[in-house]
C-alpha cells in the first residue's frame, strides 16, 4: 500500500479495480467524464479508461437513480453517483418507493432463482466545515436509516485491513452486495491519508464483522496499554476521526479513557458492539455529523437501554444543531460537532454520570 | 402493408379480452362481500390497449406496468388464480400476498404503485438489455395522470439521449382519479415527446384491430433502431379510479360503454356463437380460479422475513 494514501485514492482506484475485474459494472452521474472526473475526482480517469461505462448525465437525480435501478434489475452492476448528498433528496422516491421494495415485495411466492435483485450503490458526498451552506453541507444519511431493504455504509479512513479501507468497502458494495446500498462518503475524509494498522500503533484495535454477506467491519479503539474505559464514544465516517482525536486529548491531557466504537454499517444497525463496549464502560456518548433530533444518536441511546439497561449510568447525544447549516465559517464550525465539543461531553459524562 | 389478422388471432385477443373484463368485474362485485383486501384500480373499458400492444411482444420483452396493472398482467399472459389470490392476501399470489393489486411481478413483468417513478427504471431495464445486445424492446405503460410527474420527462431526456429500445404506452383514459384530464393538463401531450425527439403516434380508439398494427409498427421500429417511441391512446375507464369513487354523470359512462366497448367492438367481427362459446369457457375458468383463491390458505406471518436477505433483517 503506497504511504499517505488518501481515502479519495482510495476509492478511485477501487472503482477502477472494480471496473478492471467485471464488465457489468457501470457508473451514472453528473460531469463525471475526464479531465473534470466527478465533482470530488473520485471518477477521474475512469472515463479515459472505460468509455463506454461512465455514463456522464444530465442532471437529474431522480432519473439516473431509477435509471440505474433498471439496469442492476437487468443484470448490470451500476454506481450512481449523487454530486452532493442532499441532492439525494430529489431521488428519494426512487430510493424509499422503488429500489427497497422491489426485492421483497415481489419475493413471496418465487424460487430462489425467479427473486428480484437490486444491486445497485448510489455513492454520494455528504458534511460539512468546507463553507458550502445550507443546501450542500448536510448529512442525510438519517433520512435513509431505517428504510427497510436499503444498506447504508459509512467508509472512514482507516483501514485495518486493505479490504476494509474506504476504497475496499465500496469494492465489496460493488462487486459482493446484491442489495441496494447507499455509501455516504463525507467530503473531510476525502483528503486524509488511509490509516493503516502500522499507522494506528498507539491503538488497540479490534474489528468485528456481523451481519449477513457481505459483512462490513465494526471497530471497537482503545489507546494500546490504557486502563479500563470509562466511556464509549460511538461515532462513524468523519465524526469518527474527530472521536478519535478526542479520545487521545482525553487520555493524555485528562487521563479519561475511553472505548470508541466506529460501525461502518449504519443501516441494518447492529447494536452489539456498542452494547458490548457499554456493559465494560458504563457510559455512552453518540457523535454525529447529522442533525440531533432523530438522528443515529437516538436510535442508539434507545437500544442501548433495550439491550444494556441499567448497566448505562448516563448516556448523551452529540450532534449538529437543528439548524441549517449557514455557509459562513464561524457560523458553521458553531452548527457542527468539534473534538472539542466531543471532549467537553465526554468529560461531563465522567464526572457527572 | 400490415396484413389483417387471421380469425384465429382475433378470437385469441377476445379470450384475453373477456379474461379482463371477467377477472375485473369479479374483483369489483367481490371487494363490496369483503372477499378480497386492500384496495384496487380495474382496467374495465381499457382492455383493447393491453391486448393490442402486449400481443405484439416477443416472449423476453418486458413490460412495466403501473396501479392499474390487472389487465396488462393477465394479456401478458399471467393466470387469474394467482392474481385473484394475491388480491386476496394469499400465500400462493403472484407475489405471496406482499404486493397485492399493485404490485406484481413475473417473468418480465413489473409493476409499482407509485406514479411516474417507474418510468426511470423501466428505461434502465431497456438500457441494459441494449447494453446486453440481447433485441429485447421494453414496454412502461402510463396514464394520462401520471404526465404530471416530473421524474418522467428526466426519464424520457435520458431514454432519447442514450438510444433506449424502448416504447412509452400512454393510456389517456380522460381522468386521472377525479381530475378530467383537461384540468391537469397543458398544450399538447405528443408534442411532449416530440420535444425529446420522440416520435408517436396517437390513435383514439377502442379496436384492438386498430392498436395491434400500430403497436407492431411502434416494436418494430424501437426494436431495430433503439429508438424509444409513444404509443398515446385515447381510451375510455367504464369502472371508478378505485373502487367507488366515480364522480362523472352516469349518462358520460353509459355513452362511454354504449360506444367504446373493446369487447363488443371486436365482437362485431367474430361468430357470435364463437364468443358465446368463448364467454362461457372464461367465465368457468374465472369462477374456478377464483373458488380455488378464496379457499387457500393467507399468507404465513412467520415467513415475513424470508426473501430480506441477512444484514438487511432490522
Amino acid at each position: 500500500m503506497t504511504a499517505r494514501w488518501t481515502v479519495l485514492e482510495s476509492l478511485n482506484s477501487s472503482l477502477m479495480s472494480a471496473f478492471a475485474s467485471d464488465e457489468r459494472v457501470i457508473i451514472l452521474g453528473e460531469d463525471l467524464l475526464d479531465p473534470y472526473g466527478g465533482a470530488f475526482k473520485v471518477t477521474r480517469g475512469l472515463s479515459s479508461a472505460y468509455p463506454g461505462r461512465v455514463w456522464s448525465s444530465p442532471i437529474s437525480e431522480a432519473g439516473i437513480v431509477g435509471i440505474a435501478a433498471g439496469m442492476a434489475m437487468r443484470g448490470l452492476l451500476p454506481v450512481v453517483e449523487i454530486m452532493f448528498g442532499d441532492f439525494l433528496t430529489l431521488a428519494a422516491d426512487q430510493i424509499i418507493n422503488h429500489i427497497t421494495k422491489f426485492a421483497w415485495m415481489y419475493s413471496g411466492n418465487k424460487t430462489a432463482r425467479e427473486q428480484v435483485q437490486v444491486p445497485l450503490v448510489i455513492r454520494t458526498p455528504m458534511g460539512g466545515r468546507r463553507g458550502y451552506g445550507p443546501t450542500h453541507s448536510q448529512s442525510l444519511e438519517k433520512v435513509f436509516m431505517g428504510t427497510p431493504g436499503l444498506r447504508v455504509i459509512a467508509p472512514t479512513d482507516l483501514a485495518i485491513e486493505e479490504d476494509f479501507s474506504a476504497g475496499g468497502l465500496l469494492s465489496r458494495a460493488i462487486l459482493q452486495d446484491r442489495e441496494p446500498v447507499l455509501f455516504v462518503e463525507n467530503k473531510l475524509l476525502y483528503l486524509l491519508p488511509v490509516q493503516t494498522r502500522e499507522m494506528l500503533s498507539e491503538w488497540q484495535i479490534d474489528s468485528i464483522l456481523t451481519m449477513g454477506s457481505p459483512a462490513y467491519p465494526t471497530y471497537t479503539l482503545s489507546l494500546e496499554g490504557a486502563p479500563a474505559g470509562q466511556l464509549t464514544l460511538a461515532a462513524y465516517g468523519y465524526m469518527a476521526e474527530l472521536a478519535r482525536q478526542a479520545q487521545y486529548i482525553l487520555a493524555y491531557e485528562y487521563e479519561i479513557f475511553s472505548e470508541l466504537v466506529i460501525p461502518t454499517q449504519l443501516s441494518p444497525f447492529d447494536i452489539g458492539p456498542i452494547a458490548d463496549s457499554v456493559r465494560r464502560t458504563g457510559r455512552l456518548l453518540s457523535v454525529e455529523e447529522g442533525s440531533l433530533t432523530l438522528g443515529w444518536g437516538a436510535e442508539l441511546l434507545a437500544r442501548i437501554l433495550e439491550t444494556v439497561g441499567i448497566r448505562l449510568k448516563a448516556g448523551r447525544r452529540l450532534a449538529a444543531l437543528d439548524l441549517p447549516i449557514p455557509a459562513g465559517g464561524s457560523l458553521e464550525q458553531a452548527v457542527l460537532p468539534s473534538v472539542e465539543q466531543i471532549v467537553k461531553n465526554s468529560l461531563d459524562l465522567v464526572q457527572t454520570g | 402493408m400490415i396484413n389483417k389478422p387471421a380469425q384465429e388471432e382475433l378470437l385469441k385477443y377476445y379470450r384475453i379480452m373477456v379474461t379482463i373484463r371477467n377477472f375485473e368485474e369479479t374483483v369489483l362485485e367481490n371487494f363490496v362481500r369483503g372477499l378480497f383486501y386492500g384496495t384496487t384500480h380495474t382496467y374495465l373499458g381499457q382492455e383493447a390497449n393491453a391486448v393490442g400492444v402486449i400481443s405484439q411482444l416477443r416472449q423476453d420483452d418486458i413490460i412495466f406496468s403501473n396501479h392499474r396493472c390487472h389487465g396488462h398482467f393477465l394479456a401478458y399472459g399471467g393466470q387469474p388464480y394467482p392474481l385473484f389470490a394475491e388480491l386476496m392476501g394469499k400465500a400462493s399470489g403472484v407475489c405471496g400476498g406482499r404486493g397485492g393489486s399493485q404490485h406484481l411481478q413475473w417473468h418480465n413483468f413489473y409493476s409499482n404503485g407509485v406514479q411516474g417513478g417507474i418510468v426511470p427504471v423501466a428505461t434502465g431495464m431497456a438500457l441494459a438489455e441494449k447494453t446486453k445486445q440481447s433485441q429485447v424492446v421494453t414496454v412502461v405503460f402510463l396514464g394520462d395522470g401520471t404526465l404530471g410527474e416530473g421524474v418522467i420527462y428526466e426519464s424520457f431526456n435520458m431514454a432519447a439521449l442514450w438510444q433506449a429500445p424502448i416504447l412509452f404506452v400512454v393510456e389517456n383514459n380522460q381522468i386521472a382519479q377525479t381530475t378530467p384530464s383537461q384540468q391537469a393538463l397543458a398544450g399538447d401531450i405528443l408534442q411532449r415527446f416530440q420535444g425529446f425527439g420522440i416520435d408517436g403516434i396517437a390513435l383514439d380508439t377502442s379496436d384492438a384491430l386498430e392498436i395491434v398494427p400500430t403497436a407492431r409498427k411502434l416494436l418494430e421500429q424501437v426494436r431495430n433502431t433503439n429508438q424509444p417511441k409513444v404509443l398515446f391512446i385515447t381510451t375510455c375507464r367504464f369502472g371508478p379510479h378505485s373502487k367507488g369513487d366515480d364522480t362523472r354523470p352516469p349518462d358520460e359512462v353509459a355513452q362511454f360503454k354504449q360506444e367504446r366497448d373493446p369487447i363488443q367492438i371486436l365482437a362485431r367481427r367474430l361468430p357470435p356463437s364463437q364468443c358465446q362459446e368463448i364467454e362461457a369457457e372464461v367465465n368457468e375458468w374465472i369462477r374456478q380460479a377464483f373458488e380455488t383463491a378464496r379457499l387457500d390458505p393467507e399468507a404465513d406471518p412467520t415467513l415475513l422475513s424470508a426473501g430480506m436477505p441477512r444484514g438487511l433483517r432490522i
